[in-house]
This record gives C-alpha cells, structure tokens and sequence, in this order.
C-alpha cells in the first residue's frame, strides 16, 4: 500500500546492529567507504567481504531482502561493470572483436568496480534498515552540531527533513486522493507519451501544492502553540547515549580501515 | 473564582492588501473565562469565533485591545513562551499538527522545546498518553491510526505541557461519530481534574456540558450565559443562523403549539422528564 512508503527502508529486528547509535552506524559508514575505496587487492577485498558478512549476520536481516533493495540500480552497476570490462587497456587481450579488447586486467578492474559497488551499497543499506529515519536524522544532528559554531543552522535542517519524512505519508495519501476525484471526472493518467502523461499530472500538482502550503501554514501555528522556538534550550526526551558496545564497534571499523590501508601500503 | 483569560475591549483586522480596505474580523470582544470552568463558544462560519481562538495564546495578536492571560498581555513577546505553556491550544486537523513519525516523539514536543530534563518529559509524556488512552500505541506511526486517534495523540501533545487551560478550535469537524465522543469524554475528564476548558464549535450538541456558552456574531458577542439560558432562546439562535440542541428542538415546537413546557431540558434524560411531567 502507497500508505507503508516511509516504513519501507527500516526493517524492525531486535538485533545489535539495530541498537547501536545511529551515530555509530553513520560513523562506521563512512569508515566503511573509506576502507572500500582504499581497497586493492584480493586480500583487502576478502577482509571488507569478511566485514559486511558479519554485520548483515548480526543484523538478522535476511540477505533475499537486501538483494530485492538492489534491484533498481542493477542497471547502473551492470553498466559500469561492462565499461570497465571494455575499455581498461592491458597487455594481456583475451579476445578481441573489431576494435574491441577483452583484457585480462579490464576483467579483474571490472571484477573489483563490480564488488565494490555491490558492497558500498548493501553497505549503506546496513544503515538504512537498520535505523528508524527519525532516529538517523537525530544522529546526523548531533553528529553535525560542531558546525553551529560557524552558524550553520544544523537544528532547522535536522527539524525540516524530520517534518518531510513525517509528511510523506501523509502527501502520498492526499495524491492518492486527488488522482481518485480527477479520474472520478475523466482524467486520464494512464495512456499517451510521456509528454501527455506528465501534463495529465498537472491537475493533480496544483491541489497538491495548494494544501501542501496550507498545511505547512497551520503545522508552523501547532508548533508555536507548543511553544517552538527554535533549537535553543530545546531538550530531548531519547538523549542518544555511545555505549561499550558503540566503541567496540567503532574500534572495529577503525581497525578494518587500518588493516586495508596497511594491505595497500605493502601491495599485499 | 480568578480569571485566567481576559480579554478588553479585542478588536482585530486582517492587514489590508493594497487598494482595499481592512476587513474587521473581530469587533470588541469582551471575554473573562474563570479558572476551571468549561466555556462553548458558538457561531457559524465567519462570526469571528475562530480568530478570537487564536488570540488567546498569542498565535495573533489584537489590532486594538488586549487579552490578558493570568495577568500577562499576550503582546508581550517576552511572555509569549510562558503563556503558550499555560494556554495549550487543539486546531481541527490533527495531521496538521502532529510533528513526528512516533507517538510518543509527539507527545514529547513541547516539553521538550520547554527545555525539560529527559526523565521529566518522559513522565509527563507517559502521564498524557495514559489520560487520553494512547499509551499502548506510544510507539506507533501516527499515519496509520484513525482520525480520532490521531486527534487524541495532538490533544496529548499540549496536555504535555501540564497547561492550566486548553483551547479546542473546532476539535471534532474532522473525525467521525465515534472519534467525537471520544473527544468529547476527554474534555469532560480535563474539566473534572480541574483544567479550563475553551471549546470552539459548530455542534450544538457539544456545548451541553458547558458550564457557559458564549455565541458570537459579525465579530461580536451576542449572547452569553448558561447553557440553559442562552438555548431557551430558540428565535434569537435560529435568527443567528445556529441551530439549538434537537431536546430544545422539539419542546420548543411543542410549546409553539400552546404546550406549557419548560425550555430547559438539555439532556434526552431531561427532555423527557420534562415531557412526562406536561402530559401526567
């Protein structure tokens, strides 16, 4: 149903990926990336696979799962895979057609490209289905609080995608609503080019801005009303709190990086 | 009893767009609503019943007038904050008011832009999910409960604030039959433990329970008093546009029709004891 849209990329699970700090899992991401790119040699890459073997272990998350999440971008790493294969130059030409060389090196810089995207992005689904997005855009908060000091708004930023993700659903229904009283009088969303299907759509944008500002309009006299004033003195009632088991994992990811740079560093 | 709202000499006009005129939405409104008490305030679209609502926390401000709220002009903006935390205020859409994914985060709110410490905003959250019969679904997604849920969730959201009243700007147009007496129950509850109670409405039906009624017109008030005094006037209503509660209905037709009845039965119960006590 259109209704479970924001649901769809947190899958609830009591395990001990889904309880770090959101905080954590953003830093580890990225330590993760960097070890990704850093990443060379069979022997590194054996080390990240080890790696987010693990953590999808942990996450009781079932890999089918991940997989179908991969399923629209299979497109693009598919494409990247065969330009790579294609146009690395190397000495060794396995096969060549017209002007077209099938090296052994375009195989493994192909091979590498492929896992790596492949991994980045399951990586990223680590995070993603295991953290509420409320919960994710708290830790980006706090993890981007030291730039208020040169007055970046980091609150309102925080606030503004907390409300987007709240309104989604709500939005998604009220289109539903509106495509229902537009095709209830003979509008036709399904038929025609793109052209005709992108200006069929219009009469459905227009209400949908209209009540879009209307609500922003009276949620902007609710928040007011419960004494909104910005992010100055504002407590929390969930204080995000690192415990042992976040620095462990930290330590972990800083440790993976550390092994891959220094496989890099010795051409292993 | 001591006020808690007071409102002198409140008039107020949209500001005029160029080459037009201001439109005078509220034209010296008078209003004193006394600690504890429930007081209705009725009249149809357009009688300035709505504009008088968001005055009383500050949301406007008077264009002449004042409203004191214990004591404090809301034009103070140096006590905007302090009387938004006494005045909670309840609009009609609930998904327009409610700010978070989770139940709770909602809840949590405006104790929390009070600057609570987290165990403080965790009991007062606690406390008012559990007065209007949410506290089950405290980590639930609002989108996915009913309109009167969600209602009961925003009315949550600023009894956190433990306000000494809570104004209810059309609370129940949006939600079915059994949303509304939902609502109603927890107004009835708030005025039993002692909270003011501020109900804006079109249903007559609503306003039964008042301890007051104050009926608004072209930016004024027309009429004011109890409930049992301001329905027995049925012509100077219906000459408003408003209806009266259906029990005042029929006996005022009755007694059209040359029955000696009493125009003060409010309840059916009422109505009914009235009725036997004609016909017997």
């Amino acid at each position: 149903m259109l209704k479970d849209i924001t649901m769809g990329q947190y899958f609830p699970a009591p395990s001990v990926i889904h309880r770090l700090d959101p905080r954590t899992k953003i830093i580890g991401l990225i330590l993760y990336i960097a070890a990704l790119f850093t990443a060379k040699s069979y022997c590194s890459y054996l080390v990240m696979v080890m790696m987010l073997a693990c953590v999808i272990a942990l996450s009781t998350l079932k890999l089918k799962m991940l997989i179908k999440g991969m399923k629209p971008l299979i497109i693009i790493i598919v494409f990247t895979a065969v330009l790579n294969l294609l146009f690395t130059e190397g000495e060794h030409v396995l096969v060549q057609v017209w002007k077209l060389r099938l090296t052994l090196e375009g195989v493994r810089t192909a091979g590498f490209m492929l896992a790596r995207l492949v991994m980045l992005i399951m990586g990223s689904f680590m995070l993603t289905y295991t953290t509420p997005p409320m919960a994710l855009t708290d830790g980006i908060e706090r993890l981007l609080s030291p730039l208020k000091k040169i007055r970046v708004p980091v609150h309102e930023l925080a606030m503004m995608m907390s409300i987007a993700l709240r309104f989604i659903p709500t939005l998604v229904e009220e289109t539903d609503k509106i495509m229902s009283a537009q095709k209830a009088r003979g509008a036709d969303f399904e038929t025609g080019g793109l052209i005709r299907r992108a200006k069929a759509l219009l009469p459905v944008l227009v209400p949908l801005f209209i009540s879009a500002f209307r609500r922003a309009d009276e949620l902007a006299v609710a928040m007011e009303s419960r004494c909104y004033h910005g992010g100055e003195g504002r407590t929390r009632m969930n204080v995000l709190v690192m415990k042992r088991r976040d620095w462990i994992a930290l330590a972990i990811c800083l440790a993976v990086l550390g092994a891959v740079i220094a496989l890099a560093v010795f051409g292993l | 009893m001591s006020t808690v709202i007071r409102t002198e000499g409140l008039t107020f006009a949209y500001e005029a767009e160029e080459g037009t005129e201001a439109v005078p939405v509220l034209k010296g409104v008078d209003v004193t609503i006394e600690k504890g008490t429930f007081v209705a305030v009725i009249g149809h679209n357009g009688s300035g019943k709505s504009t008088l609502a968001k005055h009383l926390n500050g949301i406007l401000l008077p264009t002449g007038g004042a409203v004191y709220v214990d004591g404090m002009n809301t034009a103070d903006e140096e006590l905007l904050i302090e009387i938004r935390r006494r005045v909670g205020m309840v609009f009609q859409n609930p998904d327009n008011q409610i700010v978070s994914n989770i139940v709770e985060e909602d809840v949590a709110f405006a104790p929390e832009n009070l600057g609570f410490p987290s165990e403080e905003i965790r009991r007062r959250v606690d406390e008012a999910l559990r007065l209007v019969g949410m506290y089950e679904y405290r980590t639930h997604a609002p989108h996915l409960l009913s309109g009167g849920q969600k209602q009961r969730i925003a009315i949550a959201g600023v009894l956190a604030m433990r306000p000494e009243c809570v104004v209810f700007d059309e609370p129940t147009a949006m939600l079915d039959p059994r949303g509304r007496s939902d609502i109603i129950a927890i107004l009835e509850k708030l005025r039993q433990e002692g909270t003011t109670v501020v109900l804006i409405t079109h249903h007559m039906d609503e306003t039964v329970g008042a301890d007051r009624i104050v009926v608004m017109d072209g930016g004024r008030v027309v009429m004011d008093g109890t409930p049992r005094q301001v329905f027995a006037d049925v012509e100077g209503l219906r000459a408003l546009g408003m209806d009266v509660p259906e029990t005042e209905g029929i006996l005022y037709e009755l007694r059209r029709r040359g029955c000696d009845l009493d125009l003060g039965a409010l309840t059916p119960e009422e109505c009914v004891e009235e009725l036997y006590r004609y016909f017997a």
